[in-house]
């Protein structure tokens, strides 16, 4: 292990130079832990999702973090990452499908508890019947905790993305946790270029003072909240205060807007702005979204790209201003129930105009000719379609 | 257009001002009812509210409570400064967050679960949160504009309060003295005329007898005192 210094985080994030390497979306995220000043890492890593807790457990072995275990169970390793945060720590943890729904409970309840940890989420099929192949709709659970949801479309906004998750998330106004979404085995195990920072440069370590709460919740007032009995519990309590507390979730997770512009580049990516038809997409749906662009280009046709990064908070008056003019705007998704379809709709005034498809899901692979045939419906353009044999 | 931040009531569950627009200030400026303004401009609107509105009323948190740190001792004292120099100005204290059983004593303390007693009680109508963590400040003044006309003003030393009428960053001892100064300016242009002196006492609070005082004083704290059975404490701070 190389000696690593710790550098400002937005020269790091910004500024710093980068090496570029061909590794899979797994080392991509693993790699984005190594340069984060990570403390503890705590894995029930669902098989074989991904790598990434394997590849988190080998940089511990190697000395980039101060402590690792397996927990005993999914619900245990989140429950203990909200005690690590709690008590200080800088803490990360990675998961998937039904590893993510055991954990679900603790996950939600972590904005609640003011705890900004990073979670990785490659996704894969939700059961039953039982399967291991990528399908993103567990993302749509995370939608309504008040977490911070990032979709990543390759191995290189998984780096960038992790990397920058752990600052944002402990950013006073935010302070709430960040899942850091991409699809398994799509992105998890294949390769791509990824140009990374320096790997003896780190992030500087948590301040666990520097917060919205007092920084233990273990065993000293006043900072308890877990112990104490439920606070509209009393006659004397207003029903109010799990309301605003509930409000201040939301509003920390739209503050969170700020820093995904300083460190993303804004929540949205659009290619061809000026664009008759828009596919809007996020994941490795983007990909092949911004391959049927090209696609679409090629055959004189004007079609732009909308990528969303950020899924919550979702950038509404962004996709809005870029879509306002959109003849159609095509939504394709790796997941049955078109989660990010409804998103746009509900951002949009010109609703009518969303084709909330193509939809692939329980692990198949989405041909950008499926996203081709909505552009032709778009444009009016009749295509035969020939049967193989 | 963000929303305008006033004194309420403002209704049964308002909508917090972050959802209508308002955003936190950059450095060296401060919210204003909810628009980004130059620091000294919301210094003297807040100036103005805690000496003409009833019974202001200061309420400090733990973060200047508790001398945990050179920084805190030195902002407590910058807030009893501040506090002698507003013309019946009262102290009353948010010293942890714990909801308060079986109810809250309204003239001896404030709690973020239901800072609306507190308000209501003692007819508060301009106050100043300080030394209170964020997340808990802006739980209180969202609930204190639901339910009052209390007008807030949030010296906080991180980003600032979106539901404040009047949100300060960055403050520490040095801007609360800044404060004080702008505030004394403020009372002499309105031509109130007042000595500087300490805030009465808190009613509510008995002296402090440390000779005499026993773990049970502690009441509900007292089990963090008395060591468990077969529990050996051999540091103490």
């Amino acid at each position: 292990m190389p000696e690593q210094r710790v550098v400002d985080a937005d020269y790091l994030l910004l500024e710093a130079p980068r090496e570029r390497k061909f590794i899979t979306g797994a080392q991509a995220m693993a790699e984005a832990v190594k340069r984060a000043n990570v403390d503890i890492a705590i894995a029930y890593p669902i098989t074989p999702q991904s790598e990434v807790m394997h590849l988190v457990g080998d940089i511990w072995a190697q000395g980039y973090l101060k402590d690792y275990y397996r927990a005993e169970e999914e619900y245990g390793a989140m429950s203990a990452i909200a005690g690590a945060v709690r008590g200080g720590a800088r803490a990360f943890s990675a998961t998937s499908g039904p590893g993510l729904l055991r954990g679900l409970e603790a996950i939600a309840s972590w904005p609640g508890h003011r705890i900004p940890a990073v979670l990785g989420v490659l996704t894969r099929v939700v059961n039953a019947p039982l399967s291991i192949q990528p399908d993103n709709v567990e993302i749509s659970y995370l939608l309504n905790c008040g977490m911070v949801v990032l979709h990543a479309e390759n191995q290189q906004d998984v780096f960038d993305f992790t990397l920058a998750s752990f600052i944002i998330s402990e950013k006073v106004d935010v302070y709430i946790p960040i899942a850091v979404c991409t699809e398994g085995f799509f992105v998890t195990h294949a390769k791509g270029y990824v140009n990374m920072t320096p790997e003896d440069m780190k992030l500087p370590p948590r301040d666990p003072y520097k917060a919205p709460v007092p920084p233990t919740d273990c065993e000293i007032p006043p900072a308890r909240i877990q112990r104490d009995a439920p606070v509209q519990k009393s006659n004397f309590m207003s029903y109010l205060i799990h309301a605003v507390w509930q409000q201040e979730i939301w509003a920390s997770n739209r503050r969170a807007m700020k820093y995904i512009y300083k460190y993303l580049g804004g929540p949205i990516e659009v290619v061809n702005p000026d664009a008759e038809v828009f596919v809007v997409a996020s994941g490795c749906a983007a990909a092949q979204g911004r391959e049927a662009v090209r696609y679409a280009q090629l055959e004189g046709l004007n079609v732009g790209l909308v990528k969303v990064k950020s899924i919550c908070p979702f950038p509404v008056n962004e996709v809005r201003q870029v879509l306002s003019k959109a003849k159609a705007i095509i939504v394709p998704e790796h997941n049955i129930v078109g989660w990010l379809a409804k998103e746009v709709k509900a951002a949009i005034p010109n609703s009518d105009a969303v084709i909330g498809g193509p939809r692939v899901y329980g692990g198949m692979t989405l041909p950008v000719e499926l996203i081709m045939e909505k552009v032709y419906d778009a444009f009016g353009i009749k295509k035969e379609k020939k049967v193989v044999v | 257009m963000p929303m305008e931040v006033l004194p309420g009531p403002a209704g049964y569950i308002p909508t917090p001002a972050a959802f209508e627009g308002v955003e936190l200030p950059a450095p060296g400026k401060a919210l204003l009812h909810g628009k980004i303004v130059d620091e000294e401009l919301a210094m003297r609107e807040a100036a103005k509210a805690m000496l003409t509105r009833r019974n202001p009323t200061i309420f400090p948190g733990p973060l200047v409570l508790w001398g945990w740190n050179a920084g805190a001792m030195e902002k407590a004292k910058a807030v009893l400064e501040l506090s002698m120099e507003i013309p019946n100005c009262r102290i009353i204290p948010m010293p942890d967050y714990r909801p308060k059983y079986p109810k809250i004593d309204p003239e001896a303390e404030i709690n973020p679960n239901h800072p609306n007693l507190t308000i209501l009680h003692n007819k508060i109508e301009a106050c100043i949160f300080v030394g209170v963590h964020c997340h808990y400040a802006n739980l209180s003044l969202r609930m204190i504009r639901a339910g009052t006309n209390c007008f807030t003003i949030a010296l906080c030393a991180e980003m600032g309060h979106e539901d404040a009428m009047v949100s300060l960053r960055d403050v520490h001892a040095e801007e609360i003295r800044k404060f004080r100064d702008v505030l004394v300016q403020v009372r002499n242009e309105l031509g109130i005329k007042w000595e500087p002196k300490m805030p009465p006492e808190n009613p509510s609070l008995p002296k402090e007898e440390y000779q005499t005082l026993s773990v049970l004083d502690y009441g509900e704290y007292s089990y963090l005192l008395i060591p468990r059975r077969g529990e050996h404490v051999t540091e103490t701070e």
